[in-house]
């Protein structure tokens, strides 16, 4: 399977999703893309049969502001149908909300605050490791996510309790609500903050290609004693010359031209995936 | 008179159930000592997880652990569990329905004489804004005890808040409290007094001194703020004159908002509201305290002479 390709039908949905229900984080949807189905598709033990046991592998969407793009992959996976979620998304009464909620199947916890992702997955992790449970934890943050104070009082936890089953994705697009993210709070050698903290760190130069991804993860998997950070270098509105690193998509919706440009360039990408 | 801490009477009773139940986890943020949570890292240093001075990620760690099936006591100091956690408590916990114990140690003015940084007042007004989450204000060791059980089988998030000095017995050995059902320590047809937490003792105290002066004074140990007792307050309010709450807490949003709003539904009666004042707290003692703001028996009584003459 080219998940690469495959990332792009997903693509399509989230562009659905946010044209139809007039509202959406479409620049962040689009660059967590590949790290979700990579996550999903390949890496993780969990889908809507063991979803709710005591062993599965756990995800945060911690960034709960790109939650189309998790809905996308979560309705790929058989959670719900995909048509349930482009029906209802942000409409009146639904379940599908704009940030992760309970209520909806394959989410295990609420979100839509920055910063508590890695502090909840700290939870989880030390969970796995008292029962004994060799299911490992994922979260993925965004890069403006790292300012919060929180992330760090859960990093530091993290290596002093040597959760090796746990591992966060910095989904690093360089770009926020309002500019670039060393403009509006600077953030270089992010590794280094990470690694001085006591993590592993692994850099993805493409972090919108899931084999590159899907190669760090296998490495993640093989660490012991330290928590892993994967940074991986996306770029925000992947997939569309339309978006891509533009702050104002953060959430922007799409007008009627710009939904029908960036389906077709979707599906001009995705072919040329197969090449 | 005997003179326990509730803390330490959680710390028992966790230890005992430990022995058999290998989900139950406590939490502190370098807190252990003040929660009196040692001797249950000492007996269980595998269930005994310590966060360090990191309120937020505290509780989000707990909520973490509830989600895989662990029973999370989170203890510590409630001026800052209930402020500086306050958006963990709301979406780790109360919104996304994790099943996690916070438990607010040295709570009110437990802290006296260190500042009003180290006062938790506004917690129940604070917390019991935010739906999915219950509130209970024990009075003394044998409540405690009873709280403590209930709430390891119970799974929804609840926030208790406990004092830090030890407490004379209200109850005896034996007394079978009933969940989420306030407890009528006395019966009474001039007033009803309404309490929870460390006001309870004092409101009996007055009560009693009431009876001498020829005044018959209900008194209702609502421990259980949310969910609120309504019918047990409805039953004792509807037989008195007027109803006194009295309560370890700022004026706004506490046990005297929540009666009030009770009462002017479905039981209209004068409701006089006795706590600690919408002002700088003076410093002192919890004993100091009570009494310079006509909390302790005598206030009480004194307030409660008035509220009668005045009717």
């Amino acid at each position: 399977m080219n998940y690469n390709a495959f990332s792009y039908d997903l693509r399509k949905d989230v562009a659905d999703m946010i044209y139809s229900g007039k509202g959406g984080h479409i620049g962040g949807d689009m660059s967590v893309m590949e790290i979700l189905v990579t996550l999903y598709f390949r890496v993780m033990n969990i889908s809507p049969d063991n979803f709710g046991s005591t062993d599965h592998d756990r995800f945060i969407l911690s960034k709960g502001h790109c939650i189309e793009a998790l809905y996308a992959v979560l309705a790929a996976k058989g959670f719900f149908p995909i048509d349930e979620v482009k029906k209802n998304y942000l409409r009146f009464g639904t379940e599908f909300i704009g940030h992760p909620n309970v209520k909806i199947p394959g989410i295990e916890i609420n979100g839509g605050s920055l910063g508590h992702g890695l502090s909840v997955a700290v939870g989880m992790a030390l969970a796995a490791k008292m029962n004994g449970s060799g299911s490992r934890v994922y979260v993925v943050m965004g890069d403006g996510e790292l300012a919060e104070g929180q992330v760090w009082e859960a990093a530091m936890a993290a290596s002093h309790y040597h959760l090796d089953n746990l591992c966060a994705v910095i989904d690093r697009n360089r770009l926020q609500i309002s500019g670039s993210t060393e403009e509006v709070m600077h953030q270089e050698n992010i590794a280094r903050r990470w690694s001085s903290f006591g993590w592993r760190v692994i850099d993805v130069e493409n972090g919108n290609d899931s084999d590159s991804l899907y190669r760090a993860f296998m490495r993640a998997k093989n660490n012991r004693f330290r928590p892993t950070v994967i940074i991986a270098e996306t770029v925000k509105g992947y997939g569309s010359k339309i978006m891509e690193n533009k702050a104002d998509w953060h959430h922007r919706v799409p007008t009627e031209k710009e939904y029908r440009e960036m389906i077709s360039e979707f599906q001009k990408r995705k072919e040329a995936c197969w090449e | 008179m005997n003179m326990t801490a509730d803390r330490a009477v959680i710390c028992k009773t966790l230890i005992e159930r430990a022995k058999t139940d290998r989900d139950i986890v406590v939490l502190c943020s370098d807190s252990r000592g003040s929660a009196s949570m040692s001797a249950f890292a000492e007996s269980f240093p595998e269930q005994f997880i310590e966060v360090g001075i990191a309120e937020q990620n505290l509780v989000g760690i707990a909520a973490g652990l509830a989600k895989c099936g662990k029973k999370p006591f989170v203890c510590s100091p409630a001026c800052f569990l209930s402020a500086r956690s306050y958006e963990q408590i709301k979406i780790d916990c109360a919104y996304s329905g994790t099943n996690v114990k916070l438990v607010g140690i040295s709570g009110g003015v437990s802290y006296g004489a260190l500042g009003m940084s180290h006062h938790s007042l506004s917690d129940i007004a604070a917390i019991s804004a935010i739906p999915g989450i219950k509130i209970y204000l024990p009075s003394d060791r044998f409540e405690t005890e009873f709280l403590t059980n209930f709430l390891l089988e119970d799974t929804a998030p609840a926030y208790i808040r406990i004092g830090r000095n030890p407490v004379p017995d209200i109850y005896s050995a034996g007394y079978k409290f009933e969940k989420d059902k306030a407890v009528k320590l006395k019966s009474g047809s001039d007033i009803a007094i309404i309490v929870c937490g460390e006001t309870v003792k004092p409101a009996y105290d007055a009560a009693n001194l009431l009876e001498r002066e020829g005044i018959s004074a209900a008194v209702l140990d609502m421990y259980c703020l949310k969910p609120l007792d309504e019918k047990s307050l409805i039953e004792t309010a509807s037989g008195v004159k007027a109803v006194v709450t009295v309560e370890e807490h700022s004026p706004y949003g506490g046990l005297g908002s929540m009666v009030s709003a009770v009462l002017s539904k479905s039981c209209p009666k004068k409701v006089l509201s006795l706590s600690l004042p919408d002002s700088p707290v003076i410093s002192g003692s919890s004993a100091e305290i009570f009494r310079y703001y006509g909390l302790d028996a005598e206030g009480i009584k004194a307030s409660i002479i008035r509220l009668l003459e005045e009717l």
